[in-house]
């Protein structure tokens, strides 16, 4: 991620190179850039968002505050007599914080701006879930990265002669969780197996909030560059994969363990084509029907929903009985009780709603500070050029001392500007976090199906139940009727006890697996909830500082121009 | 504010505080009014004269005015007064439905005012008849003036003639191969017309930077409101301490909007506003530009005539013809013209390098003031937003711990 966030801004870096020069000149010649040479550094063409002056001299400006989110620690302060956070303390400063950039990993993060200001407290992973350091008192981390595309050719027979190509791509993995055999390792994988790890994990953890896989994007593959799309790609899957290693559970998981370590070939089980599965279904469909193969849902197939499955007559039934739920007069015999629930869902979809609201406003406001920072430079540099050319056709002293104080706002507005592209720049990594979970709602959407399609084949199954014994209670009574036993009857009246021992089999397990995915969908919320969170309130912090951090660094400079420019508003009284 | 800075930094102190004794004459264009309807429909001003010069009718006296009637005293000392730059109208509106916008209204308004302040405290100009004509007469008679001057009426005839004979020498240039206009060929003045060309594309250029930067302030100002009500939504989703952080941080957004909205007017009036006022002035330094070169081709034009008479004239002498008299008598007035030309000339001249020295020093002023206000709003500006986020911490803090 950070490669590619790399690689895009170094672009953009060369295109304003020559106004980066211009700005260069100005600050450097300008003498009162002597409070601000921690930003000297951040002149140059590196982007805004890579730049830490922390790491470049954290001595030259040192850390004011220990603690920044508490105001009584303050070194600048001398007053003793409040203790309490009321605004009658002379408010800490931030303008002299030092804000590093995001890194993956909080201890990572720590362990590179040793000598900085302790900004612990700022760091944010970026990975939406909370880190493994603020859960199970952790030590364990795991670090994916996904880089070094390359283009392969598909071996084995196509139809199309010069064969398929596609592309794959290095993932490598730096981990010290004792489950994976292995602190670092590598392998190559193409985005067929990307799609296989995700269904699979979706099989195998329902009731799970499974981070989303990135979409296929089947269209834009066509439409755009393909250097484009398999860089946009590269970073799609890195941002998926980190996400799943966030996922107390999921991490720990057999396929995401394969997928991660196994060389070669994914040893999982692909997705067949849903052509191949219903023809698997229509073939055995008519079977079914005419009591050749078996009508009955075994119980081990019950564990997996009915759709997308092979057996198209459980499919059948299954509808049937959804469509009797929502349209049949009687209540389903088993429904959805849990009234906490209710509630949960209803939240989280209030929730969805309001996180795709915030973050699209998160995104415009996101753009209105970009734009204002971007006017205020062109201003500043619109000011420099009249300096110039003021002082170079000046024949008068007013030109003069005119040119001293355009060139006093132009470097003004160009600093201005400067900070309003850096704190930009951090609430972006700030509000994305709205971004993120509103991508976990459709996990949550989708765990959340796991549980009702998995009542519905417990209803189903109790309805099937309940007409199979009505059936069998009838051929009973009409075989009671017959005396000395009707031999055909009691044959099916046998056949028919079979079948009820099957699917009552099958119905405990059915109900088994709506529990422990109703169980799942439980302490999934519960982790969901706690995390969020922990995560917005982190996010809102580091929003907040922010803010309050480069408004006073604004502040700041605009008063200096005021300062020196106080003597006409004296004047003009 | 403009207008006092004018009249404390022109030449002679017109301040209405200055004891009775001392001249004064101050001007204030106030409380727009709009009139008519539909298409007709316009705004008048009401200008009040306060002053103790005996030319004026009485200590103070209130006309009403509307937009036309400041073209017309800027045309007539324009036409009176050349050499000087004349202060700078602001503009006519392009756009209909901001004509009768109530930021557009108090614009105008104020470039109205500073307008006539600037002429009232103009050492010359403040002697104009026109302007007292303009700051006294009725309405009706106002309107009489007002619409003789525009329209064909407002060519006299001597212009008309003066007009014909420019295109007729025009014309005959062309036909003779002398083409080229006639230039002075003062290097310095040269440097000073180079320089005024630029300052105008420099300064149009700032100008429009700076009117980005008022909409800037205004969208900013419309996305932070619409971001604080999106989160005080979201907090009331989420509910618990959390959800109530989530609502502070909205009402605060919602706060900091208007904030925004108020500097982004403040940021128009003082800051944009001046340096557009500057443009215009610039502009008028060109008009002034133009009517020196207008004055020193007539000036050669009439030397060069001159010196075709002599010629005709020695000739009639020698010849000893009767038409000697008449021709005399030609060529005196043809002298009497002449002279009148250079002199014109000569004062333009001299106007214009008062004029801009002044017109640098004023600017100085102007734009200093300008940049002092730019500067104390957006250092006021992010003072404001610093706090109201800072004020969120303490409770950010209490609910993680």
């Amino acid at each position: 991620m950070m490669g590619s966030d790399n690689q895009g801004l170094e672009e953009a870096a060369h295109v304003y190179a020559s106004r980066e020069e211009m700005e260069n000149l100005l600050l450097d010649d300008s003498s009162s850039v002597n409070s601000h040479s921690n930003y000297r550094s951040a002149t140059s063409l590196s982007p805004s968002i890579l730049v830490t002056p922390a790491d470049s001299d954290p001595l030259l400006s040192p850390p004011v505050f220990h603690d920044l989110l508490n105001p009584n620690a303050s070194g600048k302060n001398n007053n003793n007599n409040h203790h309490n956070h009321s605004s009658y303390i002379e408010p800490p400063s931030y303008a002299d914080v030092i804000f590093s950039p995001f890194d993956e990993n909080n201890k990572v993060n720590s362990e590179i701006n040793g000598g900085g200001v302790d900004v612990s407290n700022l760091q944010f992973s970026d990975s939406p879930l909370a880190s493994p350091s603020s859960s199970s008192g952790g030590s364990d981390y795991i670090k994916i990265t996904v880089s070094n595309p390359q283009k392969e050719q598909e071996t084995t027979n196509s139809l199309v002669p010069g064969g398929n190509s596609y592309v794959t791509y290095l993932i490598t993995t730096r981990t010290n969780i004792p489950e994976f055999n292995g602190s670092e390792f590598g392998v190559r994988r193409r985005f067929k197996d990307v799609v296989t790890l995700s269904d699979r994990l979706a099989e195998s953890y329902r009731g799970f909030f499974i981070p989303p896989r990135p979409d296929k994007n089947v269209v834009e593959s066509q439409v755009m560059q393909k250097q484009e799309f398999v860089e946009q790609r590269r970073v799609a899957l890195e941002k998926y994969l980190r996400r799943l290693a966030t996922h107390p559970v999921i991490r720990k998981s057999d396929e995401f363990k394969l997928f991660l370590q196994v060389q070669g070939k994914l040893p999982l089980p692909t997705s067949t084509d849903v052509a191949s599965r219903m023809l698997d279904g229509a073939v055995k469909l008519p079977k079914q029907l005419f009591g050749e193969s078996t009508a009955v849902v075994a119980p081990h197939e019950v564990v997996q929903p009915a759709k997308g499955g092979r057996d198209l007559l459980r499919l059948f039934k299954e509808l049937r009985q959804s469509v009797a739920n929502d349209w049949g007069g009687s209540k389903p015999p088993v429904g959805e009780e849990d009234k906490e629930f209710l509630e949960n869902k209803e939240r989280m979809n209030d929730l969805e709603l309001q996180l795709s609201n915030a973050s699209q406003q998160a995104e415009a406001l996101v753009k209105a500070q970009q734009d204002m920072g971007e006017t205020m430079g062109e201003l500043g540099l619109a000011f420099i050029k009249l300096t110039k050319f003021e002082n170079e056709e000046a024949m008068y002293n007013s030109q003069r001392a005119r040119a001293t104080d355009m060139k006093n706002v132009a470097t003004a507005a160009v600093k201005a500007s400067r900070f309003y592209r850096e704190l930009n720049a951090q609430t972006v990594k700030h509000l994305d976090i709205l971004h993120e979970y509103l991508g976990l709602m459709l996990a949550v959407r989708s765990a959340f199906s796991d549980r009702s399609s998995a009542l519905l084949t417990v209803q189903t199954l109790i309805s099937e139940l309940s007409s199979l014994q009505s059936r069998a209670e009838k051929l009973e009574a009409a075989s009671s009727k017959i005396f000395g036993g009707d031999k055909s009857r009691i044959r099916k009246i046998e056949e028919l006890k079979e079948t009820i021992k099957v699917t009552e089999d099958a119905k405990s397990v059915a109900i088994k697996e709506y529990e422990r995915i109703k169980e799942n969908n439980r302490t999934e919320l519960e982790r969901l909830d706690r995390e969020r969170h922990a995560d917005f309130l982190n996010m809102l912090k580091g929003f907040v500082v922010n803010q309050v951090g480069y408004a006073e660094k604004i502040a700041n400079v605009w008063a200096k121009v005021a300062e020196e420019t106080s003597g006409y508003e004296k004047e003009s009284i | 504010m403009i207008n006092t800075q004018q009249r404390s930094t022109s030449g002679s102190s017109l301040s209405p505080r200055s004891p009775s004794s001392q001249p004064y004459l101050s001007v204030s264009v106030t409380d727009p009014v709009k009139l008519g309807n539909g298409v007709q429909a316009y705004i008048s001003y009401r200008v009040i004269t306060k002053t103790n010069l005996p030319e004026y009718q009485g200590p103070e006296k209130i006309v009403i005015r509307r937009y036309s009637d400041f073209v017309w005293l800027r045309d007539r000392l324009f036409e009176k007064y050349k050499g000087i730059f004349i202060p700078p109208l602001p503009e006519k509106s392009a756009v209909e439905k901001f004509r009768f916008s109530a930021e557009f209204i108090e614009m105008r308004r104020q470039g109205l005012d500073v307008f006539v302040n600037r002429i009232a405290s103009h050492h010359d100009l403040q002697q104009s008849d026109d302007l007292r004509t303009f700051l006294q007469a009725d309405e009706e008679t106002m309107e009489r003036l007002r619409s003789y001057e525009t329209g064909i009426f407002k060519k006299k005839p001597a212009d008309l003639m003066q007009i014909f004979k420019d295109v007729q020498s025009k014309v005959s240039d062309v036909v003779l191969g002398k083409e080229k206009p006639v230039e002075e060929s003062n290097p310095e003045y040269e440097k000073l017309k180079h320089y005024i060309f630029e300052l105008e594309n420099h300064l149009s250029e700032a100008q429009k930077h700076a009117y980005r930067l008022v909409k800037r302030h205004r969208e900013l100002s419309q996305s932070l409101q619409d971001f604080g009500k999106a989160t005080r939504l979201l907090g009331a989703c989420e509910g618990n301490a959390l959800g109530k952080t989530f609502s502070e941080l909205g009402v605060k957004s919602e706060t900091l909007s208007i904030k925004l909205q108020k500097e982004s007017h403040q940021l128009l009036m003082n800051f944009e506003e001046p340096l557009k006022d500057y443009v215009r002035a610039v502009q008028s330094i060109k008009a002034a530009i133009a009517e020196r070169a207008n004055a020193f081709r007539q000036q050669c034009e009439l030397a060069e005539t001159i010196k075709l008479k002599e010629i005709n004239l020695d000739k009639l002498m020698l010849t000893r013809s009767d038409k000697v008299g008449e021709a005399e008598l030609e060529y005196k007035e043809l002298k009497a013209d002449s002279e009148e030309a250079t002199r014109r000339f000569q004062t333009i001249v001299s106007l214009m390098n008062e004029e801009m020295m002044r017109f640098q020093e004023q600017k100085t002023f102007d734009m200093g003031l300008a940049f002092h206000n730019f500067a104390k709003g957006q250092a006021r500006l992010a003072n404001s937003i610093a706090d109201a986020w800072r004020s969120l911490l303490p409770k950010l803090e209490a609910c993680s711990s």
